[in-house]
């Protein structure tokens, strides 16, 4: 565990047999030892006999009409074996997550900047990049669409007209992808009633996933016709039922296995090469291998949408909340993706982990000309929690409360009920998250300050003041500030999804010992699920031995890697699926054996009854009759929000993280360093604390860096300005600071071993607890994030400070 | 064009070597040793951190002529046999690895640190490494498992027979 992490959990509750390894255990990954040396074969790693490499000709417009396409100077090019435009697809010309509006080639317009276009396949990847540059597109531009102004306007280029999808019958314009209100009480009433009242306009600007590991795969063209491809991706079966069609192939005949994923985080959620990589492979008959460079990804995968949101609280005197008003409107870019699932997402958890009796809330996603967005780590809760976190300190002000307090006074717990009208029927701990990182002591101020220790001499370290290693101040005009925020997010698909997983588990005799073999079609994308289903097998079953074998399509759908749900859904798929092999086991050894019914536990590889005496080693009882069963795994159904009035049983559970960032402002120069990030987080049950204790500090980072680094900037022109790492900045170790813990263990009792999903809250709520920050240390009002040395710093009319 | 490297010291010959080949891509394509990773290929994420002749480089940022001749160090060669080093032992452990895909550099990075300072303070590790972007971890894990194989590798080395140097 690491250094500073506090746990408070129950007593301990019974988990079936005790078993090394099992749940609750900080175990090691299993890949682990593969990923130290250098061996783990990640999607980019792939190799194969004859292989050619593919390559994307992607849209230099954000807008425009394809007029014609000349392919024959590519073509020629030696080492060049294929290349394919819309015209070549050979079945269905369009796929999508929720909606089939994405062309797998543009046809004939191209409505985002990087829209693929064409495809090359050669022998080397250089080779494929040239040849692509030789296709000649002619292109007329359009005129592009970029806000919310532009895109709704009476005149606005439509930029999928014809819609059928089933949000197009309740938009006010075909460029809304959906609208999403959620009513409760009586606003109007409330807001006569209200003592204090404040107003706020807030801005979230687009975030990327960035993860590390590139779009990349293998596609080898099969004997059967079909085609099999080893992919980078967080939901193998999703991409499957989109793949299939798109190929005009049966689907038994398009079979995925996953590769090594370097990270995902939302954007592996879409499809990027799977489709590309296949048509080529099965049009050249050869193995086809695609990856992206940076450049390539940062077109290659939607973003997080960016937000401009409105907010209205009223108070009472006593800073109980009365009422809020809200608008969200995401920008989704050109093609839909998840948009309307953010849209439910912003809508249903926009008001914060509150008890707010009367609310008006609306959220939008657009259509626009803007790189397409969709799922990335918080999904639609992120942008939320940065506005309505910002109201709670501007309402504290108003009415002179403790930030920390105002809050406490109107924190959700169990028992409260959500503006959509659902109940919240397990532990949310709110004020007591917050009340954990407020009793941290501070750390000390002026870090910076060294004492030479021969001399006494006073010394600055810069590594620790804002600007680092640039060397850009010794501490002169450097402030402190001390924010809070807190935020809620939904774990598993909501809003009637019918959201299952799938597990296969085998156990048997090999050698002389039990085995138990786990298979799914989960993507291990980093997040650890492979360690989780081993831990839980050794519980369920007594036996120290896993085998978890690769994610492929050839096992039922685990659903996504997203949505914090890949522990409580393939976790709990996994654990149903043991108990049911274990069942089947004990069976056997009543019928044979005449066991009692009841006590019989598996243990240390060996039955053992109530009293604790061996039954039977588990290799007797199995002989040469494994045990194997596939099972479905479903969380309690969910109910759609009313599309009037945003009522409904939508969430299957929910999550809760609240942070205290420190931070320290260089006024002078306008520079952010955050001093120390402190989080409290219920977690339901900690499956591996280890793990646990990584999910938080990885999702806090991407929300420090949404804080005060990441953007990528889209031009007025529908263009990316920055689409690589020297101009996309992510945090590095000197921009990350210390981040203690504190893990709260209530179980919830509708899931599996009691869990929360962890993996998104962290990223909610450290955003708008380090802007609190740098607003208390500055006195700026900061409504927009990330913020930048240009907003805390007063700039001459020439922009010079 | 020929290009001959001592990799993990072995030699090694890549031919057909392409002039404006990296040696990242040579290294990955040519001789099949991918545990250098190619995450920006433009220097700034440390994920194909190796050792030339000794010195950290990014390999995406190395022309594969260039390093004609010269000492290729690179996380395949971390291992002794079946042994694990000290810092990995210690990434595997701490939980520094989730995705992994920046674990070869900053093993690579980690160890010349080690050489350089054995005993190092966070704000020293934290410099050491900050050429190296890992998207999962927040880096608190991995700072967990430079402290971790630093404080094996002190005990090793006093635990050792006077006179033998490490």
């Amino acid at each position: 565990m690491s250094r500073g992490t506090r746990t408070v959990r129950p007593p301990r509750q019974a988990l079936g047999g005790e078993s090394p390894g099992g749940v609750g255990e900080s175990v090691e990954r299993p890949d682990g030892i593969l990923k130290v040396t250098g061996e783990f074969a990640y999607s980019s790693d792939l190799w194969h006999e004859d292989m050619l490499w593919g390559h994307t000709l992607r849209s230099p417009h954000a807008h425009a009409r394809i007029l014609a396409v000349d392919v024959a100077a590519a073509l020629a090019v030696p080492g060049v074996h294929c290349v394919l435009t819309h015209a070549d697809l050979p079945a269905a010309t369009h796929y999508g997550l929720e909606i089939q509006d994405q062309p797998v080639l543009a046809k004939d317009v191209v409505r985002y900047e990087g829209e693929p276009v064409a495809l090359v396949a050669a022998d080397h990847p250089e080779i494929a990049r040239r040849a692509a540059a030789l296709i000649r597109v002619d292109y007329r531009e359009l005129p592009a669409v970029h806000d919310e102004a532009t895109a709704t306007a009476p005149d606005a280029p439509v930029l999928h007209p014809d819609r059928t999808d089933r949000h197009a019958a309740h938009v006010a314009h075909p460029n809304i992808v959906h609208r999403q209100p959620v009513v409760t009480g009586d606003v109007d009433a409330a807001a006569r009633a209200a003592d204090v009242v404040v107003t706020g306009e807030y801005e979230v600007g687009m975030q990327d996933q960035a993860f590390l590991g590139p779009e990349s795969g293998l596609a080898v063209p099969a004997e059967d016709g079909g085609v099999d491809l080893h992919v980078a991706t967080q939901w193998l079966h999703v991409d499957h039922r989109q793949l299939a069609p798109v190929l005009g192939l049966p689907p038994e005949r398009v079979r995925l296995t996953l590769a090594g994923v370097g990270g995902a985080f939302g954007a592996r959620e879409d499809l990027s090469m799977q489709a590309h990589a296949c048509l080529l492979a099965l049009r050249t008959g050869r193995p086809v291998k695609i990856v992206y460079n940076r450049h390539e990804s940062f077109f290659g995968h939607v973003h997080r949408h960016p937000a401009k949101l409105s907010y209205e609280h009223g108070a009472t005197r006593d800073g109980r909340l009365l009422y809020v008003r809200a608008r969200i409107v995401l920008d989704g870019g050109a093609y839909a993706s998840s948009s309307p699932a953010v849209v439910g997402n912003a809508a249903s958890l926009g008001l914060g982990p509150y008890e707010v009796p009367n609310a008006r809330v609306e959220a939008v996603a657009l259509y626009t000309n803007n790189p397409p967005c969709g799922a990335m780590r918080g999904f639609g809760a992120v942008q939320a929690c940065f506005a309505y976190e910002a109201q709670m300190d501007k309402l504290a002000a108003a009415l002179g409360l403790d930030p920390v307090e105002l809050r406490r006074r109107n924190a959700m717990s169990q028992g409260s009920t959500m503006p959509t009208g659902q109940l919240v029927d397990s532990p949310a701990p709110v004020a007591e998250l917050l009340r954990l990182v407020k009793a941290r002591p501070l750390p000390p101020e002026r870090q910076w300050e060294t004492v030479d220790a021969a001399t006494g001499a006073p010394g600055v370290d810069v590594r620790a003041l804002p600007g680092g290693l640039s060397n850009a101040g010794h501490g002169e005009g450097v402030v402190r500030g001390v924010g809070y925020a807190v935020g809620i997010k939904n774990v598993g698909f909501s809003e009637g999804f019918d959201d299952y997983s799938t597990a296969r588990v085998r156990l048997e005799a090999i050698a002389g010992e039990p085995v138990a073999t786990v298979h799914t079609a989960m993507a291990e994308v980093g997040q650890g699920g492979v360690t989780v289903h081993a831990q839980i097998a050794r519980t369920e079953l007594g036996v120290t031995r896993v085998t978890i074998l690769p994610a492929d399509t050839s096992v039922g759908s685990a659903g996504s890697t997203s949505a914090s749900r890949q522990t409580y859904l393939t976790g709990g798929a996994v654990r149903n699926t043991c108990l049911a092999v274990r069942a089947e086991l004990l069976r056997r050894g009543r019928e044979r054996h005449g066991w009692p019914e009841v006590g019989p536990r598996l243990e240390g590889g060996k039955v053992v009854a109530a009293d604790g005496s061996v039954l039977a080693p588990l290799v007797d009882v199995l002989g040469d009759e494994a045990i194997e069963l596939e099972l479905e795994f479903r969380h309690r159904p969910t109910q759609p929000f009313d599309p009037v009035t945003g009522q409904g049983f939508g969430h299957v559970q929910y999550s809760f993280c609240a942070h205290r960032a420190v931070v320290e402002v260089d006024t002078e120069l306008g520079l952010v360093k955050v001093v120390e990030l402190a989080a409290a987080q219920d977690v339901g049950k900690a499956i591996n604390p280890r793990a646990v204790e990584g999910q938080i500090h990885g999702g806090s980072a991407q929300g420090l860096g949404l804080a005060v680094l990441e953007e990528i900037v889209v031009g007025g022109d529908g263009r990316i300005r920055n689409p690589s790492f020297t101009d996309y900045l992510i945090p590095t170790i000197l921009d990350m600071p210390s981040m203690p813990l504190d893990i709260l263990e209530l179980a919830d009792e509708h899931a599996p071993y009691g869990l929360r999903g962890i993996g998104e809250a962290p990223t909610l709520s450290a955003t708008p607890a380090i802007v609190a920050a740098v607003r208390q240390a500055t006195g700026r009002a900061l409504h927009r994030v990330p913020v930048r040395p240009e907003h805390l710093v007063d700039l001459g009319q020439d922009g010079v400070a | 064009m020929r290009v001959r490297l001592t990799v993990n010291g072995r030699p090694r010959t890549a031919d057909d070597v392409w002039p404006g080949e990296s040696l990242l891509y040579v290294l990955r394509e040519r001789l099949g040793l991918p545990g250098s990773k190619n995450a920006c290929e433009q220097g700034e994420c440390g994920s194909c951190t190796v050792r030339l002749d000794g010195d950290l480089v990014c390999a995406c940022l190395v022309a594969a002529g260039q390093a004609d001749g010269a000492a290729v160090d690179t996380v395949e060669g971390l291992r002794r046999g079946d042994e694990l080093s000290p810092l990995q032992e210690a990434f595997h452990e701490a939980g520094a690895v989730q995705c992994g895909f920046c674990t070869p550099g900053l093993l690579m990075a980690a160890g010349e640190l080690l050489e350089r300072r054995p005993d190092p303070s966070d704000a020293d590790i934290r410099e050491a490494l900050s050429g190296n972007l890992c998207r999962c971890t927040g880096y608190e894990k991995i700072l967990d498992a430079v402290r971790l194989a630093a404080a094996r590798t002190a005990t090793a080395i006093t635990t050792e027979p006077a006179g033998e140097p490490s």
